[in-house]
């Protein structure tokens, strides 16, 4: 595995009685793109907050590149960049004003400004409304300028922090291109998201953080492969239900999940055969419209995870 | 950061040019929002107009004169004051709305967010004066001691402007909502107004009659309205501030600056959240 490129170590941070952080570790492998998940108030924002400089933590530490996220913030800085809920653009300047004011704040050369805002705006298909004041932009456009702005002086990691929070399923859509072809250029990208499908079509690996721990890591279908298959059951007459259960929790051991006509249940690793299925049912004269195995998505992963750690406290 | 910093000489320079660039972002949005430029041009005439000749029907200057000549000092020490109002509304918008957190998560120069803040109210400011030297003029409101005194006059409000721009700066950070910060706004109102800006203190109660005399607006008013020659100058028993109007602006303006600037600086560096 190549050097990690961020690396956190035992982060602690609290706001008074509130812990967000409870020693928290990360490290992201160099060209990457790290997801971290978490339900609202996991952490994931203090983190990022931490990892681009913007927060001190209380105990632990954080590498960028190799420097030091509180000593060195200076040579951090300039190897990042943030977007998404806690970056913005100026909603009173035109897009291209806007990445023209960053670009100069990055130092760059009024000509050079000029030239990186045109080529971004281009390439991110924005140039239609550079002109445009961004107060009178769409949220998935804001949110796209946000992500170019960014992307000024090509950063070695990118914070994505909820990027598409709030957004459409298109704008959605296009955020997740742009971020992939990033990742092409071999930007690092660090994406925190409560959506699972986000998740789990960027990510290479997976931290999930709750109650500011990771609790789990590894690829999506890694997190996956811990639960299971599982086994869906639609019926064609509710009033079966029942029935359908007692065979399910039979064959599978455990209780099935029901919601209305339809039914779920973690399957047992193994020689598990669909076949059984159908025949056991059908002799406990259950008619099923409907029966699927299949990977379990990343939020049935999700929900056990963070489930198994409330039990545990 | 020590040690590793860029060298001084580097970070000076680009304290200077972010500054400007945020200067220039500033101006920018006014270029794009014309209505703004117009109201904010607008309103210093409208204020002639309306103490001159509403209030003026009515009140009598204390030794005689024109109550016009006695109120455009009063106006250029409002307008003065207005700076830190707009400087705290447009510092906090940018504080709630993440742009603070984009600059400073950025390799830029850390003094040039208020640097250019302050600086860009400096250029709004002197428009908004310029404007209000051309009302004033044209309801026959004039300096009368010649060029030095005048120049005078209009350096002190600046001065004190740009000191008056750096508690915007600190309350605009310290309140983070630009919500909050538009209903402060109204505040403003009260301290111009419990001033000589509009009439003598002399006939207040003792109590307000002592912080008009104190209040900077009044230093700032009594200073204009001696460098300009125009009426209302203190009786015999005014107080202090009153009696040395120059000396009071200058120790306002620097006891601002020495409280605001390290204030402001500290709030934006700060990283508690």
């Amino acid at each position: 595995m190549p050097d990690p490129i961020v690396v956190a170590e035992g982060l602690h941070k609290a706001f008074g009685d509130t812990h967000a952080l409870r020693g928290l570790d990360l490290s992201v492998p160099r060209g990457t793109v790290c997801g971290v998940l978490g339900p609202n108030g996991a952490g994931k924002t203090t983190a990022v907050r931490i990892l681009a400089t913007l927060s001190d933590p209380d105990a632990g530490r954080a590498r960028i590149a190799g420097h030091d996220v509180v000593r060195e913030a200076g040579k951090v800085r300039a190897r990042i960049a943030l977007a998404g809920q806690h970056a913005a653009v100026d909603e009173k300047l035109t897009g291209r004003g806007n990445l023209r004011m960053f670009a100069r704040l990055s130092h760059l050369s009024r000509r050079d400004a000029r030239r990186r805002a045109d080529e971004l705006l281009e390439r991110f298909d924005l140039m239609d409304a550079a002109d445009r004041k961004v107060a009178g932009y769409s949220g998935g456009m804001r949110r796209r300028l946000d992500l170019i702005t960014s992307l000024i002086l090509r950063p070695e990691v990118l914070f994505l922090d909820e990027p598409t929070t709030g957004l459409d399923p298109r704008s959605r859509g296009e955020i997740w291109g742009s971020v992939r072809e990033l990742v092409a250029d071999g930007t690092t990208v660090l994406l925190t998201t409560q959506y699972l499908d986000e998740a789990d079509q960027l990510a290479d690996d997976i931290a999930v953080v709750d109650h500011g721990q990771v609790i789990a890591t590894g690829t999506p279908d890694e997190l996956k492969a811990t639960l299971g298959d599982r086994l869906d059951v639609e019926l064609e007459d509710p009033a079966t239900l029942d029935t359908a259960a007692t065979v399910l929790k039979t064959l599978a051991g455990t209780d099935p999940t029901v919601t209305a006509d339809r039914l779920s249940v973690a399957l047992p690793g193994g020689g598990f055969r669909l076949f059984d299925v159908m025949r056991e049912l059908d002799r406990a004269g259950v008619a099923a419209a409907d029966v699927r195995l299949r990977r379990p998505t990343l939020d049935e992963v999700f929900l056990r995870l963070t489930d198994r750690k409330e039990l545990v406290r | 950061m020590t040690g590793l910093a860029p060298p001084l000489g580097h970070r000076l320079r680009w304290t200077f040019t972010d500054g400007l660039t945020l200067v220039g972002r500033e101006l920018g949005k006014l270029r794009h929002a014309p209505g703004e430029i117009v109201a904010a041009l607008i309103f210093p005439a409208v204020m002639v107009v309306l103490f001159g000749y509403v209030f003026g029907s009515a009140i009598q200057v204390p030794d005689g004169g024109d109550y016009r000549q006695y109120l455009m000092p009063g106006l250029f020490a409002m307008v003065t004051f207005s700076a830190w109002l707009g400087v705290m509304t447009r510092t906090a918008a940018d504080a709630c709305r993440g742009v603070m957190d984009r600059f400073r998560s950025m390799p830029m120069a850390r003094l040039a967010v208020p640097f250019g803040q302050t600086g860009a109210d400096l250029l709004t400011g002197l428009l908004m004066l310029a404007m209000m030297v051309g009302t004033g003029l044209l309801v026959g409101w004039q300096p009368h001691r010649g060029l030095i005194p005048t120049v005078q006059a209009f350096l002190l409000m600046i001065v004190l402007r740009y000191a008056l721009s750096w508690v915007g700066v600190y309350v605009g950070l310290a309140v983070k909502n630009d919500q909050v910060a538009d209903a402060m706004v109204p505040l403003g109102l009260p301290f111009t107004m419990l001033s000589n800006a509009f009439v003598p203190t002399d006939g207040m109660p003792a109590l307000l009659r002592f912080l008009a005399d104190w209040n900077p607006v009044s230093a700032l008013t009594a200073a204009s309205r001696d460098l300009f020659g125009n009426p209302g100058a203190p009786s015999g028993d005014a107080a202090w501030p009153l009696e040395h109007p120059v000396t009071t602006v200058l120790l306002w303006s620097a006891a601002l600056l020495v409280t605001f600037v390290p204030l402001s600086l500290r709030a934006y560096t700060r990283k508690g959240r």
